[in-house]
C-alpha cells in the first residue's frame, strides 16, 4: 500500500483505514515520511542544465549529418 | 508509411505532422521535435547514466537513430514515449562501456529483498538537504542511485524524476504495469534506505 499512499492514488475510505493506522505507528509513518522525501530530494535535484552552446553544437551535427544522408 | 496518431480527444498529437514532414524530408521539421524534446532526453539521460559527457552523447545519438529508423515509427504510441525508449537503450548502452563490458540490462540484479523491509528507522526527512551544501548533496545523491541496479534506477527516473505514468514507463520499457509498480516500489525503498545512511547521522541542527 505504501505507493498508493505516496501517490495520493488510495480511495478516500482507504486512505483513512492508513492514516488510523499511521497515526499510530511509528515505524510506518517514518518509512512513509522518508520516501516521500527521497522522491523530492531526486525530483528537486537540477543536475547539468543543458547549456545553449553544447546544444547548438548538437544541434548543427545533428542537421548536419541528416543533411548527409544518415 | 506513417499512421495516423489519435489522442484521446481524436484530435492528431502536433507531432504527428512533424513526424510526417520529416520522413517525407524536411529535416527542419525533425529540427522542431529535437527543439521541442532534446532538454528532456538530456535529462533522463543524465539521471541514468550519472555523467554529463555520457548524457551528451546519448542525447546526440538517440535523435540521430530515431530519424534514421522514423520511417519504422508506428503512429500508435506518441513520438515522445518511442523517443524516450531509445535514449533509455542508448544510456543502457553507455553504462555497460563504463562498466568495460560487463552486460547492463533492464533485467539484470534484479532478484534483491535489500530495502524490501525498512530497517533504518531515523526520520531524517523534515530538511536532510539543508545540512549539506548543493555540491555535496548532488555527491550523495550520485553514489546512492548508483547503487540501484539498472532496471530500478531506469524505472525511478521515468516514473519519479521525470514524472511520466505507469502506463507510459511500462510502453517505453517494454514491462508489463505490474513489474513497473513493483520495481518503482522496491527502487524507492532501497533509495531510501541508502539515503538514510547519510542522513540519520546528520540531522538538522547536527551540522
Amino acid at each position: 500500500m505504501l505507493d498508493e499512499l505516496i501517490e495520493g492514488s488510495v480511495s478516500a475510505e482507504m486512505r483513512k483505514q492508513l492514516e488510523e493506522h499511521l497515526g499510530g505507528c511509528a515505524h510506518c509513518t517514518v518509512t512513509l515520511n522518508t520516501t516521500r522525501k527521497t522522491i523530492e530530494v531526486y525530483r528537486s535535484n537540477e543536475l547539468y542544465a543543458l547549456p545553449k552552446s553544447v546544444r547548438d553544437r548538437l544541434h548543427a551535427a545533428i542537421v548536419a549529418r541528416c543533411k548527409n544522408g544518415c | 508509411m506513417a499512421t495516423i496518431q489519435v489522442t484521446e480527444g481524436n484530435e492528431p498529437h502536433p507531432d504527428v505532422a512533424l513526424v510526417a514532414s520529416a520522413v517525407a524530408g524536411d529535416v527542419h521539421a525533425f529540427e522542431k521535435l529535437i527543439s521541442k524534446y532534446d532538454r528532456q532526453i538530456f535529462r533522463i539521460a543524465q539521471h541514468i547514466t550519472q555523467n554529463r559527457e555520457d548524457a551528451e552523447d546519448v542525447m546526440q545519438d538517440a535523435f540521430l537513430k530515431a530519424y534514421e529508423k522514423l520511417d519504422q515509427f508506428q503512429g500508435n504510441s506518441k513520438f515522445y514515449t518511442w523517443l524516450v525508449r531509445i535514449a533509455v537503450n542508448e544510456s543502457l548502452m553507455r553504462l555497460r562501456k563504463r562498466r568495460t563490458g560487463k552486460m547492463v540490462s533492464i533485467d539484470e540484479d534484479i532478484e534483491t529483498d535489500e530495502g524490501s523491509v525498512p530497517r533504518d528507522l531515523a526520520d531524517w526527512s523534515p530538511n536532510p538537504e539543508q545540512n549539506y551544501s548543493q555540491a555535496e548533496l548532488a555527491k550523495i545523491l550520485r553514489k546512492t542511485i548508483q547503487g540501484l541496479p539498472p532496471g530500478f534506477r531506469v524505472v525511478f527516473v521515468l516514473r519519479d524524476v521525470d514524472g511520466l505514468s505507469t502506463e507510459e514507463t511500462a510502453e517505453m520499457l517494454g514491462l508489463s504495469v505490474p513489474a513497473v509498480k513493483s520495481r518503482l516500489l522496491r527502487a524507492r525503498l532501497q533509495l531510501r534506505e541508502r539515503l538514510s545512511r547519510y542522513f540519520r547521522s546528520k540531522k538538522a541542527g547536527e551540522k
